[in-house]
């Protein structure tokens, strides 16, 4: 074709070089409205801390006098329940943050900034993973903040260990929280693009949020569950989060409510992969909805 | 780099047999048409002609259903992403973030398309002043007025130097001061090589801008020409009678030689005719009185595009929600 030759007359680089940082301009915008919604932003952050400081502190009171009695077998390391279910606040704070994450495309879509940018060079792709980062960012702040929170009430995460060990716990606990916080940033985004109203992706997220969040040992233990939940529960991506941040933040063996939680490097490589599966299929679910989408 | 490359017979977009429909309503019906290199080309058409429809197809929002699409030397179908490098696009209606500011939406645009910072920082300046929004820059864009809006997404739209740009109404809610300078910018625009392909309800526009325009309605092309030639096709001279009479009228200017058309527009009677009007006029005062006929107004005009526009479309007429496309064409003959 003669016209083949053409040179493709954007002012920017060479063909082909431009467009790998697309996500970058998508992060970068999503990133100011983060920080632009002062109320949003600090109720977002004040949020995990609530519920640590009234459910958590409550909670404790209740399980922890009931505890009291039980005999903890001998040398092992015995945590009480706001410690037990910090790290389920965490992964819940993680799990809201996430599935929300994507609502600004569907925003975008009704009445902003998606045609522009799927008219743009920048590939589809991008979007997903731009946002996807953002959703990140906001998940480590609000982890970060919740850790610094619970130690500061009385959670005993990290008790007795070394400022190293300390550093590794946190980039621990983040690679899992990453790994989960993506694998739902993609499918609210998968959801979000398909969907028409806002209407309808709150009540598809809230439908998702309660099986997720119970049928996990986020906040009780799962070894009692009927058979069946306590399957479902096992292969829960809430689980596998859960399970990595007490492995980093309390240590591979510990007691807690009466239950003896021992996890081998096995156990926790597996968590950490199922978390990296289940984010691999949902990017591959949210790049399909994106391939489809159509956004006039 | 932007070639400026002389408008040849080059095509920059082409578009052969393009079909698009909707559930079963087919709001594009086959169109025809090539675009040079460098030219400023118009869609005029009244609502719903299937302009935006085919834009959305060549800017690849749309996925092409039936026929071919060349925009830049890529086809649509194959190349989307060599197409989307290669175009601009200021969509109908408003595409902008509520919750950025100005100079964010021109920035965040920048960078979607890769413009380096120095080229994007002095583009965004050069156009705010443009488009009179430096007091603006910091502005909520939820906080601008309707027509800011606007100014805001022409500004963004000409952000970029692209091979194509298309322009969907760009000027639709403008003020006539600001239209006009829109306009002389999207002429530099086009200058400095980028090719415009432009959507409009305003004849003065697809006059003053197009060096080329096709006429469109009900997903077809009608006609296409240069302004001159849709006028000529009416004929040199346009005369408008009001009668006591017109049917007796019509049916005595019918066989006038001079009277190449007749239409009727309400009470209003439009002779096309192909000499010069000031020696028909004489002739056909002369006729109708010899008939008795009383003529209560006359007016001799040159065709404009809205007499083209009215004529190919018979817009006046389907806006009150009847037939066809041109009930009130009368004949056509008489050479
Ligand atoms: N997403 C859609 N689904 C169904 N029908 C559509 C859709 N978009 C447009 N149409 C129909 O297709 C036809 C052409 O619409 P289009 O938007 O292309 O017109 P247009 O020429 O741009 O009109 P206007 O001047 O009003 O912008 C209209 O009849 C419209 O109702
Ligand atoms: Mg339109």
């Amino acid at each position: 074709m003669k016209d083949r030759g053409l040179p493709a007359r954007i002012s920017c680089g060479p063909e082909g070089s431009n467009m790998q940082y697309g996500f970058v301009t998508i992060y970068w915008r999503d990133m100011i409205r983060f920080v632009r919604f002062k109320t949003l932003l600090i109720s977002s952050l004040l949020q995990p801390a609530l519920w640590l400081a009234f459910f958590g502190i409550a909670m404790a009171s209740n399980f922890d006098a009931m505890m009291a009695g039980m005999p903890v077998p001998a040398g092992i390391h015995s945590v009480g329940y706001l410690t037990f279910m910090a790290a389920g606040i965490i992964a819940m704070t993680t799990l809201f943050t996430s599935l929300f994450g994507g609502i600004v495309i569907l925003f975008d879509k009704n009445w902003g900034l998606m045609r522009e940018i799927l008219a743009s060079p920048v590939g589809r792709n991008h979007i997903i993973v731009g946002i996807a980062l953002s959703g990140v960012t906001k998940s480590f702040i609000q982890a970060l903040i919740i850790m610094g929170f619970g130690v500061l009430i009385g959670a005993a995460f990290f008790a007795g260990y070394a400022p190293l060990q300390i550093v590794i716990g946190i980039l621990g606990i983040l690679a899992f929280v990453a790994l989960f916080a993506l694998g739902f940033l993609f499918l609210s985004a998968a959801i979000a693009i398909s969907m028409e109203s806002p209407e309808g992706l709150q009540g598809v997220m809230t439908l998702l949020t309660m099986p997720i969040f119970f049928a996990s040992n986020a906040l009780y233990p799962i070894d009692s569950f009927p058979e069946i939940l306590r399957v479902i529960s096992l292969y829960n991506p809430m689980t596998m989060l859960i399970n990595g941040i007490r492995y980093f933040a309390i240590g591979p063996d510990f007691y807690a409510l009466g239950h003896h939680y021992a996890f081998t490097q096995m156990d926790i490589a597996l968590s950490f992969l199922g978390l990296v599966v289940f984010s691999v299929i949902m990017f591959v679910l949210a790049w399909w909805r994106f391939r489809k989408a159509v956004v006039t | 780099m932007v070639q400026p490359g002389p408008a040849g017979d080059d095509p920059i977009i082409l578009v052969e047999n393009l079909e698009h429909t909707y559930g079963n309503f087919k709001a594009v019906d086959g169109i025809s048409f090539a675009v040079k290199r460098g030219e400023i080309f118009s869609f005029l058409g009244p609502n719903g002609a299937g302009k935006s429809t085919a834009i959305n197809i060549l800017i690849t929002l749309l996925t092409i259903q039936k026929g071919r699409a060349v925009v830049a030397g890529y086809d649509v179908a194959t190349e989307p992403q060599r197409v989307r490098e290669s175009i601009g696009i200021v969509f109908q209606d408003i595409t902008l973030d509520r919750d950025m500011t100005v100079w964010e939406q021109l920035e965040f645009h920048g960078r979607l398309y890769d413009m380096p910072v120095k080229d994007r920082r002095d583009r965004i300046e050069e156009l705010l002043k443009l488009v009179q929004l430096e007091a603006k820059r910091n502005e909520l864009t939820k906080r601008l007025s309707g027509g800011m809006k606007r100014r805001l997404e022409i500004a963004r739209g000409l952000m970029t130097r692209p091979t194509v740009l298309f322009l969907d109404e760009p000027t639709i809610g403008l003020d006539p001061q600001t239209r006009m300078r829109m306009w002389e910018y999207i002429k530099g625009v086009n200058r400095e090589g980028t090719t415009i392909f432009l959507t409009t309800h305003y004849m003065d526009e697809a006059d003053q801008l197009s060096d080329r325009i096709s006429i469109i309605d009900h997903g077809k092309i009608i006609i296409s020409g240069t302004s001159g030639e849709l006028k000529n096709t009416l004929g040199r001279d346009l005369i408008h009678l009001e009668t006591d009479n017109n049917e007796k009228a019509i049916t005595l200017l019918e066989h006038l030689p001079s009277v190449r058309e007749i239409t009727v527009r309400d009470t209003l009677i439009v002779l096309m005719v192909n000499e010069d009007g000031t020696r028909v006029l004489p002739g056909i005062i002369d006729t109708l009185r010899d008939a008795g006929i009383e003529i209560s107004s006359i007016n001799l005009k040159k065709p404009s595009m809205d007499d083209v526009f009215v004529f190919y479309t018979g817009k006046d007429i389907r806006d009150e929600g009847q037939g066809p496309a041109r009930p009130h064409f009368l004949r056509a003959g008489g050479k």
